[in-house]
């Protein structure tokens, strides 16, 4: 009789916890979809912020996010292969991903300062370089791990069959290994590359914002994020819509990644 | 027992792993005869599978390992190299090439049937394409799986059944033309079918290459090979034409492991 009731609480509790976690989540995205809707019109995409619109944002967050991403997926991938590859999983590996995945919870306000500390205060101001390499250094991590991970699942045969069929090192990793493991670096590249297309803090005082549309990228850079992020404190209904707006775009433009990363797993498995 | 008849020869062979005190194999001496199939057999942990792995240096890929003794290849033009001296990576591909292996689990490559065949032509340094397609037909042929994948040549490799993909292995270390080509239990995750058809193969294979095959079945060695060696502890207890080995063995140890007193 006792287990019954304690089987029924338990799941009484645990289906009650489900609702309440998935609840608060449909709320927001329900929230964000109609204000975010209501708030939509054409020009908000043709327009730059100055003209009430986040043109300029949506190209600024995507060019810096898109070199952050040409900068942290060589490197990343290469310190993943030698973490997994060459390093023979000696102490100095041990130490590399201990660091790597502290690296990869610290806060991302800090990575801010410290970029400000580099490439902002030095140069005298808030610049585009700053928030790329602010992004950079928050993705690198992400992708290491992924990259550390994904080769662990490709099995030691293949390398070994690689080897004796006459192939040296390089090649049969850069050949046969990494391309076993090519669905999940790449959906790890992608997942990170969502990670860090929303992010606020890091750029928060290192690219800053910028009302007009720019392409230069030594001086403030225009972001979706950080115009939110302005936008919601600003009292006037118009900014408030526009921050609803973007944040519904930023919503959905993660929400696409994120779905993008699950096809590609699915479909090449 | 020194005849020009062998391609390679193992004398005094030591090998200890890595950051172990003793060593796996003790002072093996085996001949291994041109154009014959030799069977390793033993209980698990007698060093067979060492044994074998020594024979193209793949354990190389792990740092810290010790060699002793000779491993000779006899190559085409009867001069002798000793295995265990190679340092160069050019000469490790060249040991490679000259000695294929075929691994326990099929290992075909992340590519299309053709191209698991032509990678390793590719990393031979041919380039000449009508070379390589005509080497991979032949290689696929004489890996009697042409039938089969001809009309797919571009599809992946990894849609291939078990039994197709160890095929594949053989197809692909054979079209390199080797001299010598190792089997580790090539057919231990296969079905019976494939077993069959993988046996049927090597058995063909011998009119061109010279096949050392580690076996956890009796039966496979005694239906297989020529020759037959037994190995316990990291010794070689007995070696010899694989009849006597199984009829009239001339060690205790041997006959109480044929006959599944033990192992």
């Amino acid at each position: 009789m006792n287990r019954l009731l304690l089987n029924k609480a338990i799941l009484t509790l645990s289906t009650l916890s489900a609702v309440v976690g998935l609840g608060f989540l449909l709320w927001i995205l329900v929230t964000l979809g109609y204000k975010g809707v209501m708030s939509l019109h054409w020009s908000t995409f043709t327009n730059d912020l100055v003209e009430g619109g986040i043109r300029n944002l949506l190209v600024g967050q995507f060019t810096m996010a898109l070199i952050a991403s040409a900068i942290a997926v060589p490197i990343g991938m290469l310190a993943g292969i030698y973490l997994r590859e060459y390093s023979n999983n000696g102490k100095m590996a041990a130490v590399m991903r201990n660091l790597s995945d502290v690296m990869m919870s610290a806060p991302s306000i800090v990575i801010g300062v410290f970029v400000f500390a580099l490439l902002v205060d030095p140069f005298g101001g808030y610049n585009g370089w700053a928030g790329i390499v602010a992004l950079a250094i928050m993705m690198i991590p992400i992708i290491i791990s992924t990259t550390d991970n994904m080769l662990s699942l490709v099995p030691r045969e293949l390398r070994e069959a690689g080897i004796a069929l006459g192939g040296s090192k390089h090649k049969i990793i850069l050949q046969v290994v990494v391309k076993a493991a090519k669905v999940g670096i790449t959906t790890g590249i992608l997942l990170s590359f969502a990670r860090i297309i929303g992010e606020t803090a890091p750029l928060l005082f290192t690219s800053a914002n910028n009302q007009f549309f720019t392409m230069d990228l030594t001086e403030q850079f225009p972001s979706l994020t950080v115009s939110i992020y302005n936008l919601a404190t600003y009292p006037d209904e118009a900014s408030r819509e526009l921050a609803w707006a973007a944040s519904f775009v930023l919503t959905a433009v993660v929400l696409l990644i994120n779905l993008m990363g699950r096809f590609i797993t699915r479909s090449k498995k | 027992m020194r005849t020009n008849s062998m391609i390679m020869e193992v004398k005094d062979f030591s090998f200890t792993y890595a950051g172990a005190s003793a060593p796996s194999l003790k002072r093996i001496n085996l001949p291994i005869e041109k154009n014959k199939i030799t069977a390793l057999i033993g209980p698990s942990g007698c060093g067979k599978s060492t044994l074998l792995r020594s024979m193209n240096r793949i354990h190389d890929l792990y740092p810290g390992n010790t060699y002793e003794g000779e491993i000779r290849l006899y190559d085409h033009r009867e001069e002798i190299e000793n295995i265990l001296n190679i340092k160069k990576e050019n000469d490790f591909i060249r040991l490679r090439q000259a000695v294929g292996m075929i691994f326990q689990k099929p290992t075909p490559f992340p590519m299309s049937i053709y191209d698991n065949v032509a990678y390793g032509l590719k990393l031979a340094g041919i380039k000449n394409k009508g070379e390589i397609e005509g080497r991979v037909e032949k290689a696929l042929q004489d890996a009697a799986i042409w039938e089969e994948t001809k009309d797919r040549l571009r599809e992946s490799a990894m849609g291939l059944s078990g039994g197709q993909q160890q095929r594949l292995c053989i197809a692909r270390a054979v079209a390199l033309k080797p001299d010598v080509l190792l089997f580790d239990e090539p057919t231990s995750a296969l079905d019976p079918i494939s077993t069959g058809a993988i046996e049927e193969l090597i058995a063909e294979l011998k009119k061109d290459v010279s096949v050392v095959i580690v076996t956890h079945n009796m039966q496979q060695a005694s239906r297989l090979s020529n020759y037959t060696a037994f190995m316990y502890l990291g010794d070689l207890i007995e070696y010899g034409e694989t009849d006597k080995i199984f009829l009239n063995p001339s060690v205790k140890l041997t006959e109480d492991y044929i006959t599944g007193r033990f192992g």
